[in-house]
């Protein structure tokens, strides 16, 4: 069973309907007893990242995703859900992040379009089964106006906007997937389907 | 590298679509839902529906659409037409849309942006702006916004508008002149360059696709981030996947 993290901002019907389409079984947590019996756990995302952490630990749901992490089932963040696993963001400087991952979150910087938004590359900088299927440069969908900078090596894939950054981080059994994998496509389900099989 | 993205409309009428989609074998090529299957297998980079239902007692037909797409389609989609409050807008977004475009409520208040990218986020609030060259008797003087459906003059300069709808928080800028809207003699490139150069923020460009060059122009000259385009794909004229292979050996960077 998947659990889709509901923090009350983002759209998760997009990421439980991707699920469904693959014939995954999946279901909508907001509380933290609601994560018995989940076997693959997914933070997707829209929204501000102060605002976000605020209700993860109103709900208790912030030390829930720390206990499940422990438990070594595999985890996925998705876009906002991937830098909440971080220490901080200069998006809400005083707000703590969960911290599972060494690292900031930190905005875009020079002469570009902010948000990124569209399809970019995916480079494939490390091995892993979550790419089960997945070409090197394949193109994902971005939206976002902030990235991460890990401070541990954790980052398995990158992509080129202004610099390369860490668009695809693992570590042990954390996940984070900065595009939308709900929003690309045949390759954003089958890295989908790659997780489920973890 | 960030492709430039091809982006089909969908005009949408009491859930119907208007305006005939001919280009493929659809069990019901009026059906928005069929529409935009097709589009993803032709590789569109996203799709836009736009709502003309007159009636607001009829509006919820729209919201079964975007929960129907949503549950179909995994690539981006935005909703716009008669978005008029914050409630419009998160009742689009939980039934699934990604982005949703104001147009003329933006400009009666201005607020609204805000408001709206703060409770939802820039990433989702698209600024729909229908723009009018204001010709003298030599030249070209800037552009003019207009509202309700491109028939009243918003009395605003479109690129003071642009930059304001982004300090206010808008995410991107969906840009239509209403010059060169269904002449299918290309966009309005030197109204693109001028909005594009002057925000920080991705602009979609659109009116006047006719021609494969017509997007390229406004791709490189014009400056635009992506462009949209409705009866050139719906008459299949061109397939999306045509225009992008077009694009790609152009020198145009394309998702492909």
């Amino acid at each position: 069973m998947i659990g889709i993290i509901d923090y009350g901002m983002g759209n998760l019907h997009s990421v439980f309907n991707a699920f469904l389409s693959l014939g995954k079984k999946a279901k909508i947590i907001s509380k933290p007893s609601q994560l018995e019996g989940v076997t693959h756990c997914v933070l997707p995302g829209v929204g501000a990242f102060g605002d976000a952490m605020s209700i993860l630990n109103k709900s208790g749901m912030s030390d829930a995703i720390r206990d499940y992490v422990k438990t070594n089932k595999p985890f996925m963040g998705i876009c906002l859900g991937l830098q909440l696993l971080f220490e901080s963001s200069t998006e809400s400087p005083k707000i703590k992040g969960l911290s599972l991952i060494k690292g900031n979150v930190v905005r875009f910087k020079g002469k570009v379009k902010i948000p990124h938004i569209g399809w970019n590359q995916l480079k494939i900088k490390k091995n892993s089964p979550l790419f089960k299927g997945i070409e090197d440069g394949s193109f994902v969908y971005f939206c976002h106006s902030y990235y991460v900078e890990p401070k541990e090596k954790v980052t398995i894939g990158e992509t080129d906007y202004i610099k390369n950054y860490a668009s695809v981080i693992n570590k042990d059994n954390i996940f984070g997937i900065q595009f939308h994998p709900e929003k690309s496509q045949a390759i954003g389900l089958k890295i989908l389907e790659n997780f489920t099989k973890l | 590298m960030l492709a430039k993205r091809i982006i089909p409309c969908l005009d949408v009428k009491d859930g119907r679509v208007v305006k005939g989609v001919r280009f493929v074998h659809l069990r019901d090529a009026g059906d928005p839902v069929e529409c935009a299957k097709a589009y993803e297998k032709q590789q569109a980079d996203e799709l836009v529906f736009l709502d003309i239902t007159a009636s607001h007692e009829k509006r919820n037909i729209i919201i079964d659409i975007v929960r129907r797409t949503a549950e179909n389609v995994f690539m981006p989609f935005t909703v716009g037409g008669g978005i008029r409050n914050l409630a419009d807008i998160r009742n689009l977004l939980n039934a699934g849309a990604d982005k949703v475009s104001i147009n003329t409520a933006a400009v009666k208040n201005p607020k609204l942006i805000k408001q709206a990218a703060t409770k939802f986020g820039s990433q989702c609030i698209v600024v729909a702006i229908d723009a009018k060259r204001v010709v003298d008797e030599k030249r070209n003087k800037g552009w003019e916004v207009y509202v309700n459906g491109g028939r009243i003059p918003a009395g605003k300069d479109a690129i003071k508008w642009a930059k304001q709808a982004e300090s206010l928080g808008a995410g991107e800028i969906l840009l239509t002149s209403m010059d060169f809207d269904g002449t299918k003699d290309g966009y309005d490139i030197e109204l693109n360059r001028r909005i594009s150069e002057s925000v920080k923020i991705p602009v979609i460009a659109s009116g006047g696709a006719g021609q494969p060059k017509h997007f390229k122009d406004v791709l490189t000259v014009g400056k635009a981030d992506a462009a949209l385009a409705a009866s050139i794909f719906h008459y299949g004229e061109f397939s999306v996947s045509e225009i992008k292979e077009y694009l790609k050996k152009e020198g145009v960077n394309v998702r492909l």
